[in-house]
C-alpha cells in the first residue's frame, strides 16, 4: 500500500488539481484532454485498489478491515463520480469539480495508507 | 440539464448552477464522510468514547441535512439550509474550542475536533460559505 504506485497516484492526482484549477481560472470547461485525463487516473485508481485488495489476501490485514473496505469503494469510485458531474456541467465550474475530486483523492490515499499501516495481529 | 426539470426549480436552488453544484459536491463528501466515520465509530467501540461519537452522527445528519437543503432551495430548502448550517458553524466553533481546552472530554476526534483541522480546517470554512449562498440568493 505503501509503494511506489500510491506516490504515483497522489502526484498524478496533484498535477491535474493543478491543471483543472487553472482551467477553471481562465473560465474553460472541462476539455476531451481534460476527461481523459481523468479516465486515465480513474484508471490509475482502480489499479492502486486491485493491488491493495490483493494484499488483503495475502496476509497483513489492517487492523481496521472494514473501514479499509469502505475506504477503497469510496476512493474507486471517487473520480469515476466527479467525471460524471464533470460532464454535467460543461462550464468553467465543471473543472472546478474536477480539480477538488483531484485535490481530495490524495486523501483517501494517505488515509488508506494509514489504516493499511496499522496491521492487526 | 433538461429544460422541464429547470423550469420547476427554485432559482436559488444549488443544484441550478454551476458553483452551487460544486458547493454541493464538497457538501456531500462531508456529510458522507462524518456520517461513515460515525457509523464505523458507534458500532465497532462505542464505549470508549460515546459523547464524540454521538457528535460525530450528529454532524453527519447535519451535513446531510444542509445538502439537502442546498440542493432544493425555495422557502423550505432555504429553512432547512439556514438552520443546518448555523448548527454547524455554532458546533465547529463550540467543539472546535473545547477540544482544544481539554481534550479529556474528547478522546476520539469528531469532524469538528480542533476547528476541522484533521480535514484542513474544511469544517470551519464550509459553513459561513454555505451562509454566504444562502445570504446571496435571499428572495427580494
Amino acid at each position: 500500500m505503501n509503494g511506489p504506485l500510491s506516490v504515483a497516484t497522489i502526484i498524478a492526482a496533484l498535477v491535474l488539481a493543478a491543471w483543472y484549477l487553472l482551467r477553471a481560472a481562465l473560465d474553460r470547461a472541462p476539455s476531451r484532454f481534460d476527461l481523459l485525463a481523468a479516465v486515465v487516473l480513474a484508471a490509475l485508481v482502480v489499479v492502486l485498489v486491485v493491488v491493495a485488495v490483493a494484499g488483503l489476501f495475502d496476509g497483513g490485514r489492517p487492523a481496521d478491515t472494514g473501514t479499509f473496505a469502505g475506504y477503497l469503494i469510496t476512493t474507486i469510485a471517487f473520480v469515476p463520480t466527479a467525471l460524471v458531474l464533470a460532464k454535467m456541467e460543461p462550464t468553467r465550474w465543471g473543472s472546478v469539480i474536477l480539480g477538488v475530486a483531484c485535490l481530495v483523492l490524495p486523501v483517501l490515499v494517505l488515509r488508506l495508507q494509514q489504516i493499511a499501516s496499522v496491521t492487526g495481529a | 440539464m433538461p429544460e422541464e426539470t429547470t423550469a420547476t426549480r427554485p432559482s436559488d436552488a444549488a443544484l441550478g448552477s454551476g458553483l452551487g453544484r460544486v458547493l454541493l459536491l464538497v457538501y456531500g463528501i462531508f456529510a458522507l464522510s462524518a456520517s461513515a466515520r460515525a457509523l464505523v465509530q458507534i458500532t465497532t467501540h462505542f464505549d470508549e468514547a460515546p459523547l464524540a461519537y454521538l457528535l460525530s452522527a450528529m454532524a453527519g445528519l447535519v451535513y446531510i441535512a444542509a445538502t439537502v437543503g442546498l440542493a432544493r432551495g425555495g422557502p423550505r430548502g432555504r429553512r432547512i439550509a439556514l438552520i443546518s448550517c448555523t448548527i454547524e458553524l455554532i458546533g465547529v466553533l463550540i467543539i472546535g474550542t473545547l477540544s482544544v481546552l481539554d481534550k479529556g472530554d474528547f478522546p476520539d476526534a469528531t469532524v469538528w475536533s480542533n476547528f476541522g483541522s484533521g480535514y484542513g480546517y474544511v469544517p470551519l470554512v464550509l459553513p459561513f460559505i454555505g451562509l454566504w449562498w444562502i445570504w446571496r440568493h435571499k428572495p427580494e
